[in-house]
């Protein structure tokens, strides 16, 4: 059996469950939320079946365009960061015994068994004037008097660049592991130093892996939600809330239909985008 | 120990004699006192070496005798636990890899995937900052010494196993380096480009008059292409260094008489200033090791090919009788297996000086005194 494709209606059979889950809980909300995007909407009411560009239209507003910007930003920060720190990280891990992976990796997924809401306001706390982390450092004299870090941008993409960490740890786990710790040797031997033969060596050779934990990372941090509206001030909420925002209180769901698959749209783009730089900059050096 | 290696040396490669007499030059790699330990590990012990400048050195033992840690001390990629490196009387011991201009293929070829055999090879020039230019002159010189002419631009992944070698033995050699160093790079090739790619390394060596170390665990291999063979036993010590023919004729001791080529290991004991009774015979012995004192137990080493088997039953000195136990004709040899009173003694012949014995015959093995070699058991 091994290499023959399977044939026949029973081989398809095992696919159909899938296929189904897939249907039910991807495709079909999907499709009504694509549908609704050009429906019309009942003011005071909720909405009427229809074919109508109004809702995009009414996209193009400073705020919609700005918030759209910030999340995009969000986004794009919070993965650089989390992959620049991220990738030496998991490289020195890789480099460690096998024990001490092992304790690494398990401290880093039971970051992952904490709910956002927890992480959210422990942070809160921890970056408040009353109770935070300055206190300590006012007691230790590293600080004249306690400040509050929150809530504030920084705190916002302390607080994705938390949650996402793990992620990219395990994303780029795999691959750093699996790296022939022969090519960072090879490097030596040919002159280069530590720190060049880890520029040019293994960020070199892996450089699609990085890619693929920025991609991860970015995506994952576009729809965070939660985040924003506790380490953020209002105008650090993302386009997450205004959408939620324009669906729930507002009662407008084609509009925040409309957002929310133009979000996704541009997302996509960006995407492509970045791993089209991330092939064409691998064609170039052939 | 020292003494005895370097004695050892100066008997196989006599040329060099001259260059351990000049006080002046001791030019060459030097290994003093090496230990190295992985926790608890040995993984080298007491290694004393003296590596002459220009030659073709193979360090040859079985898999985990240390050859390989040895190798990578010397690159630098380890530190030894104890003991000091020398090249050219310079102390190297604690020069990191990236500072010490060795050359070095890896076994895993370790060839960066994400630059082009080009780029591969002169990545040393550009760790040296030379112009791009220069580079891909350097780069064009490289690879047609190397036979790949034209696969500048070429993708690590567009390249066959033996290109590939190439490449990897062209990048080590791109900043003119003061030692190769070869960690069995030939061990993933099929037998055939093996050989071809054994006789154009050794060709490569010579012409470049590059001192070379290559690590191997396959004998043959250290024997076609060496001046001098290293052998390293599974106590991760150096059992003996000298030339391949040296080694294969006399060898040290029993261990290497087993690891290289075949031998007849026969146990006996000194009965005389110049005689071994070995399963009740007397062997004449031409070469006795010093303080062999009679009663003293000892091994004798035979190679097969220098024993002879006659027919029937015939007394004399050196002169062992059996019966036939097997006879394997392979067509370009032929080795006869004779049972001397449980003692196994093998013995190898061309068709052409086939005896003319059968399976079951009675017959005599005759072991010349001149290839009868003693070591102690």
């Amino acid at each position: 059996m091994i290499g023959e494709k399977p044939k026949g209606l029973r081989a398809h059979l095992t696919l159909t469950y899938p296929a189904l889950m897939l249907g039910i809980f991807f495709i079909v909300p999907f499709g009504l939320m694509a549908a609704v995007s050009f429906f019309h909407r009942q003011p005071g009411g909720f909405y009427i079946p229809g074919f109508e560009l109004t809702n995009y239209k009414n996209l193009y507003t400073a705020l919609f365009g700005r918030t759209l910007v910030f999340s995009l930003f969000v986004a794009g920060l919070s993965a650089a960061v989390c992959v620049s720190i991220g990738f030496p990280f998991t490289y020195f891990i890789t480099r460690m015994k096998r024990r001490a992976q092992v304790v690494w990796l398990v401290l880093l997924m039971s970051v992952l068994s904490l709910s956002e809401v927890i992480v959210g306001f422990a942070w809160s706390l921890l970056l408040s004037r009353t109770a935070g982390l300055s206190n300590l450092f006012v007691w230790l004299g590293l600080m004249e008097r306690a400040v509050a870090w929150y809530p504030g941008f920084m705190a916002l993409l302390f607080g994705i660049c938390y949650l996402a960490f793990p992620y990219t740890v395990l994303v780029l786990y795999p691959p750093l592991s699996r790296l022939d710790p022969a090519l960072p040797e090879a490097a030596q031997t040919l002159g280069a130093s530590p720190i060049r033969t880890f520029f040019t060596v293994v960020v070199g050779s892996l450089r699609n892996a990085i890619v693929a934990a920025f991609v991860m990372v970015f995506v994952f941090t576009l729809g965070a939600y939660l985040l924003p509206q506790i380490l953020g001030r209002p105008r650090h909420w993302t386009l997450s809330v205004l959408i939620t925002d324009a669906a729930i209180y507002q009662t407008n769901m084609p509009l925040s239909a409309a957002m929310a698959i133009f979000f996704m749209f541009v997302s996509l783009v960006l995407v492509a985008l970045t791993m089209m730089i991330g092939k064409r900059k691998r064609i170039k050096t052939v | 120990m020292p003494q005895i290696l370097i004695r050892r040396f100066n008997r196989a490669g006599k040329s060099q004699i001259s260059i351990f007499n000049d006080k002046n030059s001791m030019s060459g790699l030097t290994l003093e006192n090496i230990d190295k330990n992985f926790g608890s590990v040995v993984a080298v012990c007491d290694v004393n070496l003296l590596l002459p400048d220009g030659q073709f050195v193979c360090f040859l033992g079985p898999s985990g005798c240390g050859k390989t840690t040895l190798l990578r001390l010397i690159a630098g990629l380890e530190k030894p636990s104890r003991g000091r490196i020398l090249l050219d009387e310079e102390d190297i011991t604690h020069i990191p890899a990236h500072k010490r201009n060795f050359g070095m293929v890896f076994q895993s070829l370790a060839l960066f995937p994400h630059l082009t055999v080009g780029e591969n090879v002169t990545y040393s020039l550009r760790v040296r900052k030379t112009g791009k230019t220069a580079r891909r002159q350097r780069a064009r010189e490289l690879l047609d010494l190397v036979k790949l002419s034209g696969l500048i631009d070429r993708h690590i992944s567009q390249l066959s196993g033996g290109q590939r070698q190439r490449v990897a033995m062209a990048r080590a050699l791109a900043i003119e380096p003061r030692l190769f160093l070869l960690d069995e790079p030939l061990s993933a090739l099929d037998a055939k480009l093996r050989e071809d790619m054994q006789l154009e390394l050794r060709m490569l060596q010579q012409r470049l008059a590059v001192t070379t170390i290559l690590v191997t665990h396959d004998q043959r291999e250290a024997m076609t292409m060496s001046d001098l063979v290293v052998v390293m036993g599974p106590d991760n010590r150096v059992h003996q260094m000298g030339s391949p023919l040296e080694i294969y004729r006399n060898p040290a001791d029993t261990f290497v008489a087993d690891f290289i080529g075949t031998s007849n290991l026969l146990d006996g004991t000194c009965s005389g200033p110049r005689d071994v009774t070995v399963g009740g015979a007397r062997l004449e012995i031409s070469e006795m090791p010093d303080g062999m004192i009679p009663d003293t137990k000892v091994t004798v080493s035979v190679r097969p090919e220098e024993v002879h088997v006659l027919p029937g039953t015939e007394e004399g000195a050196n002169r062992l009788h059996g019966s036939v136990s097997f006879v394997r004709d392979v067509g370009s040899s032929v080795e006869i297996y004779l049972d001397c009173n449980g003692l196994q003694i093998v013995s190898q012949s061309t068709p052409k000086g086939r005896p003319a014995v059968r399976q079951g015959d009675q017959a005599t093995a005759v072991l010349p005194a001149s290839a009868c070699v003693v070591l102690r058991s």
